[in-house]
């Protein structure tokens, strides 16, 4: 794997411009990065800012009207507004309704991303740390899951803890910390053969401090590029959860779980129950694709001109 | 050679023993096998008959030698809706899924391999571009939305193709597939090329890639400098080096294929193994999750086997004894 091999980011050495600056135009050389960037942090913020921003809020039962359910987009209804993106089969306008679940799919996603990031690099320092015996059972315990779908050892274990936000959360985690495990371990080992680490080994410096204060900060932009690329696959998979009916409950209904909804009813030609949230889904993770490239990018010296 | 094998063999066994103890803890230790394994509907008088039957009172270790022994008779106990063996329950709708999974890996040939070579013939080329931009958008969509897209596409707007089921099935030389009829023809067109989709984008780039590297080597300025034509160069002294990879890529995408055909089977209601899990996990049917567990598990260490063991005959320069997983 490319970035598990790949030296840290070199640090430059200009006087006038920040690293974070150079990084920063570095980036945005590529007008679909930047462009794909804007769109994340617009998406990010439509999330969090849901509950001020929607016509409706679709799970407040006073809002809703069954009386309104499936109108086609830019029907005009009993709530005297118009539901521009049309409502789905309980009559919650789409629009809300895909906004509160795009902020469900972000949680979901960001969530199992950063607890597995924590839980592979931990794994992965140990074994770099460690070595011998314990780094192979390791490392053979990340190939053999590795082998694996992700899918089914997701649907494997939805089916043993059963429904639920912090179920799903659970499962992605136990699906992806492998990922991170490997990269780390990867990086930390190219790492510790550098010369900053043998001068710290002279200086006397404990082997925990050298681990994560001197290894662990270098490490951190190939982590970032996997991290980046798996919260996208994360809420990818987690929307196919919830579309199959086995991720999250109705009460949280994520992109996935509208999609799903919608589905009874596209064979009867009202696509857009199914179609907007679709796209939705679509754009983040194409979005967020495309950030974790550019970083990927950006951060790996080998590929600089 | 038959070292490697028999390293390779042992190892595989070893991560089945594993996986066995993973399962049966799963199902005994962190959920209650009294209600995974016996109907919760039942009667208390029935439960405890049950119980009894099943070895639950009985210590832990010898629970999982109960449970070991047989999963090796091939006794995964019996799905509560079917009222039938678990296994044999799976093993009935394997066939459709089987279908489905060679269905797309023909189609991911049948597309992949020409549009990979005309995109590494000539990378500069317009259509070259389009096929790349199209294999990185292949990657990016979600499966289960494409099954919907197409669905209403070509089955909703257009009506061309059905949507559900699997159409009528023929049986020729013993084997029953939807494949010897037209309209059983028509009905796989969609799933398996929702399914296929992913890994025409896959087989695509990996033919580009190979046919990029290939073109600079010698045998090929060889090949050209005898005066061969153009079409026997790439059709049979590129094309048979590029094979190898494609080849043991697809092969290790095969399990892929079936753990993925668990979302199309959904969408397009193909009454296959994915279909079956899918309802199980809704239903709480839980032996039949249990089953499925252990054969896709046993699927999936028989493939990698196959795959390591065919690579080393393949390719000599992969060393062997250095196996891993």
């Amino acid at each position: 794997m490319s970035i598990a091999e790949a030296p840290i980011a070199a640090k430059p050495k200009a006087v006038v411009e920040t690293p974070f600056r150079r990084f920063a135009s570095e980036y945005l050389e590529s007008r679909v990065a930047a462009f794909a960037l804007g769109l994340m942090m617009v998406l990010i913020g439509l999330a969090v800012l849901a509950p001020w921003i929607t016509p409706q809020n679709p799970y407040d039962l006073a809002q809703v009207d069954v009386l309104d359910s499936r109108l086609p987009p830019g029907t005009k209804s009993s709530g005297n507004y118009t539901h521009w993106l049309g409502t789905d089969g309980a009559g919650r306008d789409l629009l809300s309704a895909m906004i509160y679940g795009l902020r469900i799919s972000l949680i979901v996603g960001v969530m199992s991303g950063l607890i597995a990031m924590i839980v592979g690099t931990a794994v992965g320092m140990t074994a770099a740390y460690t070595g011998g015996r314990v780094e192979n059972l390791i490392m053979r315990i990340v190939d053999l899951q590795l082998s694996f779908p992700a899918i089914l050892l997701a649907l494997m274990l939805i089916a043993v803890l059963g429904k639920g936000i912090d179920k799903i959360i659970i499962a992605l985690v136990t699906v992806q910390w492998a990922y991170y495990a490997r990269t780390v371990r990867g990086t930390a080992l190219v790492e510790a053969r550098k010369e900053y680490v043998e001068a710290a080994r002279c200086l006397g410096l404990s082997s925990p401090r050298i681990l994560f204060k001197h290894i662990l900060p270098n490490c951190i932009a190939p982590l970032i590029v996997v991290a980046t690329v798996q919260t996208a696959h994360a809420i990818a998979l987690e929307a196919t959860l919830s579309f199959l009916g086995v991720g999250l409950p109705q009460t949280e209904p994520s992109l996935g779980l509208l999609i799903s909804n919608g589905f009874e009813y596209m064979l009867s030609g009202k696509y857009w129950i199914s179609f907007f949230p679709g796209l939705v889904l679509l754009v983040t993770i194409v979005a967020i694709n495309l950030v974790g490239d550019q970083l990927r990018d950006v951060l790996n010296p080998r590929l600089k001109r | 050679m038959t070292a490697f094998v028999l390293r390779r063999l042992t190892q595989s066994i070893g991560v089945v023993f594993v996986m066995s103890l993973i399962v049966f803890f799963g199902v005994h230790v962190v959920g209650d096998p009294v209600y995974m394994l016996i109907n919760p509907q039942a009667d208390q008088k029935d439960i405890e008959a049950a119980i009894k039957a099943l070895g639950l009172d009985r210590p832990i270790w010898e629970q999982y030698w109960h449970f070991l022994t047989g999963a090796l008779r091939g006794d995964l106990g019996r799905s509560f809706i079917f009222g039938e063996s678990a296994l044999k329950v799976i093993v009935q709708r394997m066939p459709a899924t089987i279908e489905l999974a060679l269905t797309a890996v023909t189609m991911a040939v049948v597309f992949g391999i020409p549009l990979g070579l005309y995109a590494g013939l000539k990378p500069e080329g317009v259509f070259s571009k389009i096929i790349m931009a199209g294999s990185i958008v292949g990657f990016s969509l979600p499966t289960f939305w494409v099954g919907l897209m197409l669905i209403m596409v070509f089955a909703v707007i257009l009506g061309w193709l059905p949507s559900t089921g699997r159409g009528e099935t023929a049986t020729y030389l013993g084997i029953t597939s939807s494949l010897f009829t037209l309209n059983g023809l028509s009905h796989i067109l969609l799933p398996a090329l929702n399914l296929a989709l992913l890994k025409i984008s896959l087989v695509i780039r990996l033919t580009r890639a190979g046919t990029r590297e290939a073109i600079h080597q010698d045998y090929i300025k060889f090949a050209r400098a005898k005066g061969l034509s153009n079409r026997r160069v790439v059709g049979v002294h590129l094309l048979k080096n590029i094979l190898i990879p494609v080849v043991t890529v697809l092969g290790l995408e095969f399990g892929n294929l079936v753990a993925f055909s668990v979302v199309t089977e959904t969408i397009f209601s193909w009454p296959g193994m994915g279909k079956l899990l899918i309802q199980a996990i809704q239903s709480l049917d839980r032996p039949v999750i249990v089953a499925y567990l252990i054969l896709i598990v046993l699927m999936f260490v028989v493939i990698n086997l196959v795959v390591d063991v065919l690579y080393s005959i393949l390719d000599p320069r992969v060393r062997l004894g250095e196996g891993s997983a």
